[in-house]
């Protein structure tokens, strides 16, 4: 399986932002430079990882072996459909992330930006590494690497609450990995003498489905970045960070490496067959049902706009673990293509978030009266990712809502598919409310946007939430080739 | 084997540096008795490398002392763990001189810094020739040479600024070490009283015939205590973390990158080696006491660790947890976990080396290792910083640094003995590591400065060897054959049968 050429272009990619980084941190005297710099790593990225498109879709999979410290779990990446889907979505919306970063840093005047933008660029190296690793070690080894990686960036701003908030961050993400996720990753070694993913699973169909219950649970808790509750509070903690942040690695990156690990050892690691025979996945599934309503529940009462998206998407992951715990391929088709549609749609929500907070220095939903005259752009791109989240047509919310409600009737698990639909009722209440308020507030507070003090955020903010919220759109109407990828799993 | 001079390594070994040290003593000068330290210590690693390639290629090395056959004269013994004992004990203190030239200058008058290459020296001359004999007696007496310098080279804490408590925490070490050292001669005085013979290999030999009495488990005893206490084992460490705390940054850098380990080797050497795997583990069950002490040590160690204001207190303390770790490796009496300990002793090594050099460079600009001095220097020394952080993730046992190598091969170890359990706890508490750990990294990084010095970074020659030994600490993270594939070999010889 291990192809030559092809071979080389995922190590090229896991290379590459690091290079940039230091590219960018060597230019930081030079702005412009420096964000050229940027968004050349990006480019160079993206036409590394394209080409390993059809090659996957023909069921190739590209990788190799880069070293070996442990014998029997080399450092090794291998690219399978789940991770290609993963690392496009990371790597196409980096460039637009640092188009809206630019707006956002300049336009809020914030320190350290070289720093900002370095790290920025290695957060996405350990991504790819997570998306590409060829097995648990690998993967446990991006995993951790991106959760250092994001600490300066959670901390940026330097003050106590930001300190707070990183040690938050990162004692509930190292803890839980160290703790859960290791365990479960040696307690597999014990079980199978490996750790390398296997399609169709690597653990003995013999296993005791105790056992089976025990680890998956382990794993599923360990992964705290998927942010299944009791272990979401890094989250909102986490919203400390400057909007940017938030945008990429809190709404795509740092968030869906956790719930594509899940995801990737649901498939490779447990397998479908072994998880449907023993029912090993069941509680994990009914305890994403619960995170999936009390997040939202909570978020209905969040007035901070940032912590109010942070709630959201803590529910909305859960939606992709429960894709996972349902061990159907449907399941796992609805979940991956969930990663796609949650990422369009919550980056422009966290967009809109920060370009409201430049522009209008709002950061208070109770504050949104009347803004849409204001800011119309930005709220129409507001209510597009909100309808992506609540998955009513014409987005790609539709398609990934479907599946995984088809999934959930397919394993007849009811209860799950009536957590789902309540959860688009309460998606309706938390977030349909923003744009209403903005466009259609009749309340006094409503008058200050009239005066034209408040104008919309800086070019290329505007540009980058345009950018996300027509993908949102588009892909409604094309999501035929992530299918195919998809389709290489089953 | 070829004659020559190349024949007599395992003697030029020790007594290269053995003799320069009355030659360093002799110059008076600092930078003169600095470069004889230097230029020894590097023929020392030197000769340490040839050993370990001439072991890996050709088996043990025997090496009679005059031409004295064994039961006579004294042997040197040469395998494959000490080899490894010897580049480790080599390196670290070819890289930790560089560093301490300025330090001590810093730290020491003008007049007892001679001296204190000298003792430096003598106490390196001690370990490896503890490290290269193969007579129970020798090690008694290399054991003396190194700990009455080590006394010398902690007591210097106090010699400028008037710090006491270092001559207190010397005198400590003193008394301590002494019943250690006693307890080692007594039992090798009842071991010869039992077969007549000091060396090891004959001691292995003879032993079994007479491993059911009284006296041989008397012996047995006292050997294991001795070198415990030189060991620092729980609970008889009390005496090491004021010795780390007091004691001249560069003396700690290299009594926590070597004594503690060298102590442990000679443990481990009478367990299996002299006593047998046989006699210590299925006999007398030693890991029924070890485990229960290293599981404590850990607990304790990490939790004071937590608790210390004071920066090389916090390490210390770490120290007696990490050797805790160690210990639990060997007590899992398996080829696998005795690996695993090895492994674990050049690691820490590494690690403990990276953070004292760091803290001794923060002493430097700041002039204390307290939680006050080290209040926001990492801002002001990115680099030193630098070398903290990672040398604090590797102590957690963060992937990406040897620490992590350590945890997983103790961690697989011990599943086969001990299952999950222990794997949990090995875990948990790594949790507690990389607690005490960020409690330095956020007072460097994050408080404001408390002190008036004006803060720089620190002064090439000690950031170069601090760096040099972060790289190690990641290297072998990846390429980790020559640590992992040594320590597994060794484990297998010493367990596969007679040495």
């Amino acid at each position: 399986m291990l192809t030559s050429e092809p071979g080389q272009l995922p190590v090229i990619a896991v290379a590459l932002p690091f290079v940039g980084a230091l590219v960018i941190s060597t230019l930081g005297r030079w702005q412009n430079l420096r964000e050229a710099a940027s968004f050349a790593t990006a480019a160079a990225l993206l036409l590394a990882i394209l080409p390993l498109w059809p090659v996957v879709a023909d069921g190739g999979r590209p990788g190799m072996i880069l070293a070996e410290p442990i014998a029997g779990m080399p450092i090794a990446l291998q690219v399978e459909p789940l991770g290609l889907l993963f690392a496009v979505v990371a790597a196409a919306l980096w460039p637009v992330t640092i188009l809206y970063a630019i707006g956002y840093m300049r336009g809020h005047h914030e320190k350290n930006q070289t720093r900002f933008f370095a790290f920025f660029a290695m957060a996405i190296g350990a991504t790819l590494l997570v998306a590409f690793a060829a097995n648990l070690f690998t993967l446990f080894l991006g995993y951790e690497l991106l959760t250092l990686l994001t600490f300066p960036l959670v901390t940026h701003h330097g003050t106590a609450k930001a300190r707070a908030g990183g040690m938050r961050y990162l004692g509930i993400l190292l803890g839980t990995s160290l703790a859960f996720l290791l365990l479960a990753i040696i307690w597999t070694w014990q079980l199978s003498g490996s750790g390398d993913f296997l399609a169709g699973g690597l653990l003995a169909k013999d296993t005791d489905p105790a056992t089976l219950t025990l680890l998956y649970l382990l794993f599923a808790f360990g992964i705290g970045k998927a942010a299944l509750m009791p272990f979401h509070g890094w989250l909102p903690a986490a919203m400390v960070a400057p909007t940017p942040v938030s945008a990429l690695l809190h709404a795509v990156a740092v968030v869906k490496a956790g719930v594509f690990c899940v995801l990737k050892i649901t498939y490779y690691i447990f397998g479908l067959d072994l998880l449907q025979d023993s029912g090993a996945s069941d509680v994990v599934a009914y305890i994403a049902g619960a995170t999936i309503l009390i997040a939202a529940l909570i978020a209905l009462r969040q007035d901070n706009l940032k912590r109010r998206l942070a709630y959201s998407t803590i529910s909305q992951l859960s939606y992709i673990v429960l894709g996972a715990a349902l061990a159907t391929s449907t399941g796992m088709l609805g979940g991956g293509l969930h990663i796609l549609a949650h990422a369009v749609a919550k980056i422009t929500l966290f967009f809109c978030a920060g370009a409201i907070l430049v522009a209008a220095h709002k950061s208070s939903v109770s504050e949104l009266h009347g803004i849409g005259r204001a800011m119309p752009i930005t709220m129409t791109a507001f209510f597009i990712g909100a309808i992506t989240l609540i998955g009513l047509p014409p987005t790609i919310g539709l398609w990934s809502k479907w599946l995984l409600g088809s999934a959930a009737v397919e394993s007849g698990h009811f209860v799950l598919l009536l957590v789902l639909l309540l959860s688009s009722l309460l998606n309706i209440v938390y977030l349909l409310e923003i744009p209403a308020k903005a466009f259609f507030s009749t309340a006094p507070a409503a008058a200050e946007y009239r005066q034209g003090a408040v104008k919309e955020a800086p070019l290329p903010s505007v540009i980058a939430i345009c950018l996300t919220s027509a993908a949102c759109l588009a892909l409604f109407f094309f999501p035929q080739p992530f299918y195919a990828l998809l389709a290489g799993l089953s | 084997m070829e004659f020559g001079w190349g024949a007599h390594l395992p003697i030029l070994q020790v007594i290269v540096v053995l003799l320069a040290a009355p030659l360093a003593f002799l110059t008076r000068r600092v930078r003169a008795a600095w470069l004889i330290a230097f230029i020894a210590s590097a023929i020392a690693l030197w000769i340490a490398s040839r050993l370990l390639i001439q072991v890996q290629q050709d088996g043990v090395i025997v090496y009679q002392l005059g031409g004295w056959a064994a039961p006579m004269g004294i042997g040197y013994h040469i395998d494959l763990l000490n080899a490894f004992m010897l580049v480790l004990v080599s390196a670290i203190s070819t890289i930790a001189l560089p560093y301490s030239l300025r330090s001590i200058e810093n730290e020491l008058s003008a007049h007892s810094q001679p001296l204190f290459y000298v003792y430096w020296l003598l106490c390196v001359a001690g370990l490896l020739g503890i490290l290269a004999t193969g007579d129970a007696f020798n090690v008694f007496v290399f054991l003396e040479i190194s700990a009455l310098s080590t006394y010398a080279l902690i007591a210097l804490g106090s010699d400028r600024g008037g710090d006491r408590r270092a001559l207190h925490a010397s005198l400590r070490y003193l008394l301590l070490g002494s019943i250690g050292a006693t307890f080692i001669v007594i039992g090798i005085g009842l071991l010869y009283m039992m077969t007549g013979t000091l060396n090891m290999m004959d001691l292995a030999a003879r032993l079994p015939a007479v491993e059911d009495t009284r006296t041989v488990h008397a012996a047995f005893a006292f050997l294991v205590i001795g070198t415990g206490l030189k060991a620092a084992m729980f609970p008889l460490h009390t005496w090491l973390p004021d010795a780390y705390t007091h004691a001249p940054s560069a003396t700690s850098v290299l009594l926590a990158g070597t004594s503690t380990k060298v102590a442990i080797y000679v443990m481990l050497r009478f367990l299996i080696s002299v006593f047998g795997f046989e006699f210590s583990f299925i006999g007398i069950h030693v890991e029924l006491w070890l485990l229960p002490l290293a599981v404590l040590a850990i607990l304790y160690g990490s939790l004071c660790a937590v608790y210390q204001m004071d920066a090389k207190r916090l390490l210390a303390y770490s120290s007696v947890a990490q050797v805790g770790y160690i210990f639990l490796a060997i007590s899992i009496g398996s080829a696998a976990g005795i690996a695993a300990g090895l492994i674990h002793m050049f690691n820490h090594a590494l690690m403990k080396a990276v953070l004292f050099m760091a803290i001794g460079a923060v002493v430097y600009r700041a002039g204390g290792s307290r939680l006050f001095h080290i209040a926001g220097f990492g801002r002001a020394m990115p680099w030193t910083f630098g070398a903290l952080l990672l040398g604090g993730m590797s102590l957690v046992g963060v992937p990406f640094t040897v620490g992590f190598i350590s945890k997983w091969y103790l961690v697989t170890s011990s599943l086969d003995t001990y299952g999950l359990a222990l794997v949990v706890f090995v875990l948990a508490s790594s949790l507690l590591a990389a607690l005490y750990v960020w409690r330095l990294v956020d007072v460097a990084w994050f408080r404001p400065v408390m002190h008036e010095r004006e803060l720089q970074e620190a002064p090439l020659s000690m950031l170069l060897p601090m760096w040099v030994l972060v790289l190690a600490n990641v290297y072998f993270a990846f390429d980790s054959d020559l640590t992992v594939g040594i320590a597994q070999r060794t484990a297998a010889v010493l367990l596969g049968g007679a040495p």
